[in-house]
């Protein structure tokens, strides 16, 4: 009873690196990473949304995140790692610099995000967590999502 | 297995039962003139009656007393003492088609009242030859359900006939026995529960080691029963089996024993672990051959089908890797790979096929919408289908009904004439519509064809041009002037009937079937009748495609769509307003739709040298041209969904995996011509 309840308390979360900044989303969301692959560039996408790749026969959009963080948005290439999400039973790949951790994390630690002005940073981060001296952003996943579009 | 899946199983049934039924009624009718087929009457007598029993045991009231009706009305027929007339078989057919109802409304879970039920329950009383209210009073007949099942060996129902006494058996398995997955211990353990048992191993025939074949039966059982259950429970033992083996029972006087026994455990019979189900005697009401099938989920299906494209996508590219690392043509792994190549199509091949379906069902409905529509619309046809076994994959059948149901509707109510008029016209009076199906290279082709009066031509160019639709001067050949029924907007019955003209045209049809890569064709003789041609792909989940190049992305175009590719001379190309583009094709001017630009790649281009043009035809018979940069290729591709999770892209139908592993996507070429006409259209987006 009291394990489990400790197991409920604790998460575990995979932190990853856009630049210069740290965020981490539940490792739960996390399907798989891999490398950088050239992607299929979509019609009429989103700016951030860089493309589909085939994951085994899937078809999964890439998100280039520090487009969509507006933390700026260098070329994709070989260095970097795509993080494949799973959010609401949809694929999503997620671009970043860098996977550094993974960390055991208790929600109590996880604090609301402090007010700045960047709309996106408002958007998109559901709070902030400290570790030793490190800030990592935690990160809402159904924002980052691309929004639907009416079809037209 | 639960109560639910047991309903559910019973449902299913029901379709295989109601199919049987429509198609013995159909067989009935069709030998209605040379005499009647014994054994087609006991075959629908049987699948009613096995519907009614299934549907007691669900206490599925409603549906089992109109079944009793029918089948009270079916076991006259059988017995000769009604004859099977054409207003007879309009009745059973119409019975049927209740049936079909009732079962749909039973398996929905509602119970409602159908309209029509008591009338036709009166009429079949009637057509029976019964008193009308005679219906409903054999109701104890109602309570048997042959879903009970027979494995209760339990034997509580055995106060009848307690003439037990000392039975002397002798069973002698066959090699099909074991293979079936029968084990012979079972059955002797089953049968010493009945009293006390002797058996008898007779070895005899037991080969010497060497010569054994171990998949053979060798061994016999000699067996005394000193039992108080009657005979029959012996038998009842060996039901299953009975085909199985050879079994003697006989009365054994009181004091007759074995001299040698090998009494207890029955010894293992000869190994056979093939596993089979239980074979039973007979298969009531499917009548004859039965074949052995396996339902099985569609989501299965579905994923094997996916996986079995991965598979192939993954071979093409581990061939294309064994051709960059430069492997000698003459090399063992090249030939191991070709083998590789060749049983993966043929694994994909099988997987399709497990989704292909014959077409028969939804002919059967379609026999059924013909006769709603001709006896609303007071006219006699028949409706004779040919090719019933075709095969097409489920999901094009299930998308092919809407249109077919319009068509057939169409044919009975503008093709097919009044009887007056046919009688008239030197015609017989009932009219003949033909559905057939059949596979024309790769393709499916299904033609509905009507010996009516044909398209009355003067007729549709007066209603085309009084709606508008042509100019008042036009003159159009033909064939233009047939096209003109598939115009959005046309109707040519000047009183909108109940069957057709209700708004949905033949508009609808053409952009249904072209929606599923079909073409829809038609043909009409003045006098001799109407043909409209459907020609599908054979799935859905495979698709003819032209792999091209558009500003360095790799894409597919269906090839369905596809009317021409040419190289534009430059004198051929005109300006026609600011950036809008045309080409002259022999004499007429097609306008040209960028796809690059569209799709927001690169800036639009003005000059085509360099291009290629794809003619491509899209929904309303309209041409434009498409400019690519490159054609790589024409070959099958597997469709692949695209859910961006942002909803559809324009001008994108889908998406595919090539044989290095990308993935192209799929152009939709309608939408990207939508695109294409607004000048800004999204493409300025980015």
């Amino acid at each position: 009873m009291q394990a489990s309840a400790t197991e409920a308390d604790l998460r575990e979360v995979v932190a990853f690196r856009i630049g210069s900044q740290e965020f981490c989303i539940d490792i739960r969301a996390v399907r798989e990473i891999r490398g950088w692959t050239p992607t299929t560039i979509l019609p009429h996408a989103p700016a951030y949304v860089i493309g589909v790749i085939n994951l085994r026969g899937l078809v999964v959009p890439i998100i280039n995140l520090a487009a969509r963080l507006a933390v700026g948005a260098p070329e994709p290439d070989a260095r970097h790692v795509v993080i494949i999400t799973v959010v609401d039973d949809q694929l999503i790949g997620l671009l970043v610099d860098a996977v550094s951790d993974i960390l055991t994390v208790s929600p109590s630690a996880v604090q609301p995000t402090p007010q700045v002005a960047s709309e996106a940073t408002q958007a998109f981060v559901r709070g902030v967590i400290m570790i030793d001296a490190r800030m990592l952003r935690l990160l809402d996943l159904a924002g980052v999502r691309p929004s639907p579009r009416p079809a037209t | 297995m639960d109560h639910a899946d047991i309903r559910e199983t019973f449902f299913t049934e029901c379709e295989d039962l109601l199919e049987a039924l429509h198609d013995g009624l159909a067989r009935i009718e069709y030998t209605l003139c040379i005499g009647m087929d014994a054994e087609t009457v006991n075959t629908v007598f049987r699948a009613v009656h096995s519907i009614k029993g299934g549907a007691g045991a669900f206490k599925l009231d409603q549906l089992v007393r109109f079944a009793h009706q029918f089948e009270t009305t079916l076991d006259a027929l059988r017995a000769g003492r009604i004859v099977a007339d054409p207003a007879l078989m309009g009745l059973l057919h119409r019975s049927a088609d209740q049936l079909s109802d009732l079962v749909q409304v039973a398996r929905a879970g509602n119970d409602a009242a159908c309209p029509n039920l008591l009338c036709l329950t009166h009429e079949l009383a009637a057509a029976a030859g019964e008193d009308e209210d005679n219906g409903d009073s054999d109701a104890e007949d109602f309570g048997f359900s042959p879903l009970s099942l027979d494995l209760d060996l339990g034997g509580s129902d055995l106060t009848s006939g307690s003439n037990g006494g000392r039975y002397a058996i002798a069973f002698s398995p066959t090699r099909a026995l074991y293979a079936c997955g029968n084990d012979t211990s079972v059955l002797l353990r089953v049968l010493s529960d009945l009293g006390r048992m002797e058996v008898r191993l007779d070895r005899s025939r037991l080969p010497d080691f060497d010569a054994l074949d171990w998949q053979e039966s060798w061994l016999d059982w000699q067996i005394i029963l000193e039992t108080d259950e009657p005979e029959h429970q012996i038998d009842e033992i060996f039901e299953f089996v009975e085909d199985l083996c050879r079994l003697e029972v006989s009365p054994l006087p009181e004091d007759m024993t074995l001299e040698e026994t090998e009494v207890g455990h029955a010894p293992e019979p000869p190994a056979s672990t093939v596993a089979g189900p239980l074979k039973k005697p007979a298969d009531e009401g499917r009548g004859s051959a039965p074949r052995a099938t396996v339902r099985v989920d569609l989501d299965r299906v579905d994923r094997l089908i996916n996986i079995v494209g991965e598979l192939v996508i993954n071979q093409a590219m581990l061939s294309q890797c064994v051709q960059d690392e430069g492997v000698p043509q003459r090399s063992p792994m090249r030939g191991r790979l070709d083998d590789f190549r060749s049983l993966a199509r043929e694994i994909q091949a099988s997987v399709m096929a497990i989704r292909a379906q014959a077409i028969k069902p939804l002919f059967q409905r379609m026999a059924r919408i013909a006769r709603e529509a001709a006896t609303s619309a007071g006219k006699q046809v028949r409706l004779v289908t040919e090719g019933e076994g075709t095969e097409v994959d489920k999901t094009v059948i299930e998308r092919l009904a809407d249109p077919l149901t319009h068509m057939i509707r169409n044919a009975v109510d503008h093709g097919i004439e009044t009887p007056e008029l046919r009688a008239s016209a030197g015609k017989s009076e009932t009219g003949m519509i033909t559905l057939s199906a059949a596979h024309r290279s790769g393709r499916v082709l299904i033609e509905v064809q009507d010996d009516g009066g044909g398209i009355n031509r003067p007729r549709v160019l007066e209603i085309a041009r009084s709606k508008g639709l042509v100019p008042e001067n036009a003159v159009l050949s033909d064939e233009e002037t047939d096209e003109l029924l598939f115009m959005p907007g046309f109707s040519t019955a000047s009183v909108l009937s109940d069957l057709s003209g209700r708004g949905v045209g033949m508009d609808v049809v053409r952009s249904t079937i072209e929606s599923l890569g079909g073409r829809v064709g038609i043909t009409s003789v003045p006098g001799h009748g109407t043909r409209f041609s459907i020609s599908l792909p054979l799935t859905l989940a495979v698709l003819d495609g032209m792999v091209v190049d558009v500003s360095g992305q790799t894409m597919v175009i269906p090839v369905s769509t596809i009317i021409e590719t040419l190289r534009p001379c430059p004198a051929d190309v005109h300006g026609l307003g600011s950036g809008g583009q045309v080409v002259g094709i022999r004499g007429s001017f097609v306008p040209i739709v960028d796809c690059g630009a569209v799709f927001g790649y690169r800036d639009p281009v003005h000059t085509y040298d360099k291009s290629v043009l794809l003619l491509v035809e899209t929904g309303r018979q309209k041409l434009c041209a498409l400019v690519v940069d490159a054609i790589h290729d024409q070959r099958q591709v597997v469709i692949k969904g695209l859910e961006t999770g942002y909803g559809d892209i324009p001008g994108i139908a889908a998406a595919t995996i090539l044989g290095d592993g990308r993935i192209a996507l799929i152009i939709d070429p309608e939408g990207l011509v939508e695109l294409g006409a607004s000048p800004h259209g999204p493409g300025s987006e980015l």
